[in-house]
């Protein structure tokens, strides 16, 4: 009943989605977190549109941008001999942009927290602004950057419009839980469409339990065994 | 990345320092103008919050930059205006505590004290971290963190993680004022202890007098952004406190005086309070300030501050001893407030237990017992 291909493939669409969300999130919301540039506005506007924008508008100029006629989508076609819309990678890229802001937001907000003049203690001992950053401000900020994550997994998971959008309903391909979900109630199905939805019911429960769980009490230092901090 | 430690640091390098800066704001524009230099040893900046003391520290440690000026400890230049130099503080070597410290809450105590070592290998780093430990004796409690141990211990924590980089220079911001004095001494003869063998100019921020004349050593007075004393404290602190309503109301006896007697070589000075006879006077022995003989202030002591003995005392440190009658006892919930006439009337506070023990009774022959500094010279 359940369809397992669809469910595989999401989870490895939220895995890959979540990773490469760590790599460029970091350095994003360090620069967020720090910068003093005085337009810092705008890109935090722009970080954080797809919480306000219909998943189909975001879908729609994804599938101009990664199109055969836009410069990428040539680019992309000369390169691979396809254009990126309706395929696995196409749908990667569209759920990193969908999902950028659950994870830069909670990480920009762990970075801000981190007490400044403990990055100017780092300095004065010498530490450059990469090791101050792996040494003091990642592990004074890893409840927030664990929330980030699984938000961002969590959310990636559940994503429907712009899937739909760009990805179509290609089966192992671009055909996620929640398309599929949408395909077996199109087609009455709805005993299938019960266990599945269940499931990922059940699943998403269960990351976000342990996320909270982890992240219990309003100390942010929960993570580290601090003892109490002054 | 490792860090460079400058190695080429002198037996004597002194710091060279001479600071402009401007911080323009549309209420009051505040202007910082310093030059001054600090040799090896201890030297106090003192001044008023808001003086700029903590901007000095900030363009020394290369947190801020001068808008014109020049930096250098011995022959190595950290900033020039005029040559654009400005060595980024990761590379400047000057240590420096913070206020609040600022140790890093995550990390054990042997972690925050080997954190500036990162560039050395590993048997080095713990070698070296292990032997400051020990030198500001906290070595039980390396596998602690900050948030478990006191503030004392945190203090020498913060020290031993400055000073195990081998700073050219260490800044000290305040770090010491919410320690009490057994404490604050402590630490302050194990990094006395430390400098001896190095040899490095220490910049000590405070804006507390008391402290200044704790310490005892050179002081730079501070006060809206320029140098405007320095010497040694008795030098520069010496003119007479400012006679405000404020500085009145910790004093419970406040009398005129006049300057009768200046001992420059004991740093104190003998001044003559008029009697309640006309014709009468009670001297009493006070810190010295830059005042001539003749000159008129005002004494205030704290009716905390005053001991009282039933008979008279003998082989005390304390300079002013009085004999008196007590004139009245009057109890205020848990004290006990003595009216004693000396010559003058003083007020002293006692508890229930020391009026009891006493047998105090009003008429009893009494000995008020003063120490030099609980007497607080105004202007008048």
């Amino acid at each position: 009943m359940i369809n397992w291909q669809a469910f595989r493939l999401t989870i490895e669409l939220a895995v890959v989605v979540s990773a490469i969300l760590l790599m460029i999130g970091l350095p994003l919301a360090y620069w967020v977190a720090f910068s003093r540039w005085r337009w810092k506005f705008l890109v935090e506007a722009v970080v954080a549109l797809p919480i306000v924008l219909p998943p189909t508008v975001l879908g729609f100029y994804l599938l101009v941008v990664l199109g055969s006629r836009s410069p990428l989508g040539r680019w992309w076609l000369s390169l691979t001999g396809h254009t990126l819309a309706f395929t696995f990678a196409g749908l990667v890229i569209g759920s990193i942009l969908y999902s950028l802001p659950f994870a830069v937001q909670p990480f920009t907000a762990s970075f801000s927290s981190v007490d400044r003049r403990l990055i100017v203690a780092s300095a004065t001992l010498g530490a450059s602004p990469l090791r101050t950053f792996f040494r003091v401000v990642v592990p004074l900020s890893m409840p927030g950057m664990i929330t980030g994550i699984a938000l961002a997994f969590a959310h990636t998971m559940g994503e429907f419009g712009v899937v739909l959008m760009i990805g179509g309903n290609i089966p192992g391909v671009t055909r996620t839980v929640s398309i599929d979900i949408y395909d077996q109630v199109q087609a009455s199905n709805y005993g299938a469409a019960n266990a599945t939805a269940l499931l990922l019911l059940v699943f998403c429960f269960a990351v976000l339990t342990v996320v909270y769980g982890l992240n219990r009490g309003t100390s942010k230092h929960k993570l580290w065994p601090l003892g109490p901090v002054r | 990345m490792p860090t460079p430690i400058p190695e080429q640091k002198t037996a004597t390098s002194t710091l060279n320092a001479r600071i402009s800066k401007r911080f323009p704001s549309a209420e009051h524009d505040f202007s910082l103008d310093v030059e001054f230099s600090v040799a090896p040893g201890f030297t106090i900046l003192f001044g008023p919050s808001g003086s700029g003391k903590t901007t000095i520290l900030d363009c020394i440690a290369g947190l801020a930059t001068p808008d014109a000026g020049k930096i250098t400890v011995g022959e190595r230049v950290l900033f020039e205006a005029s040559t654009s130099s400005n060595v980024p503080v990761v590379e400047r070597g000057v240590g420096y505590v913070l206020q609040d410290l600022a140790l890093f809450p995550h990390l054990t105590v042997e972690q925050n004290v080997e954190y500036g070592l990162a560039h050395l290998p590993r048997s080095t780093r713990k070698q070296r971290a292990a032997a400051m430990q020990q030198e500001f004796h906290v070595e039980n409690l390396r596998q602690q963190r900050p948030g478990e141990i006191s503030g004392g211990e945190r203090q020498r924590v913060a020290l031993a993680r400055a000073l195990v980089t081998d700073p050219c220079v260490l800044l000290l911001d305040e770090p010491l004022a919410a320690l009490d004095a057994a404490n604050k001494s402590k630490i302050l003869d194990d990094l006395r202890r430390w400098n001896q063998a190095h040899r490095i100019p220490i910049l000590y921020v405070t804006h507390s007098r008391e402290e200044v004349l704790a310490l005892g050593e050179r002081v730079l007075v501070l006060e809206q952004g320029r140098i405007i004393a320095q010497g040694t404290p008795h030098e520069v602190l010496s003119a007479p406190l400012q006679e405000t309503v404020a500085q009145l109301a910790g004093f419970e006896n406040i009398f005129d005086a006049t300057v009768w007697l200046v001992h420059e070589d004991r740093g104190t000075m003998t001044c003559r309070l008029p009697g309640n006879q006309p014709g009468t006077y009670v001297l009493l022995e006070t810190p010295l300030i830059r005042a001539e003989t003749g000159s008129r202030l005002r004494v205030g002591i704290r009716a905390g501050d005053i001991l009282l003995a039933t008979g008279k005392p003998q082989g005390l440190s304390a300079r002013n001893v009085i004999a008196g009658r007590l004139v009245s006892l009057e109890r205020r919930d848990m004290i006990v407030a003595a009216r004693v006439d000396c010559g003058v009337e003083m007020v002293v506070y006692l508890t229930l237990a020391a009026r009891d023990d006493l047998k105090l009774i009003e008429g009893l022959e009494v000995w008020l017992v003063i120490k030099t500094y609980s007497c607080h010279l105004m202007q008048k």
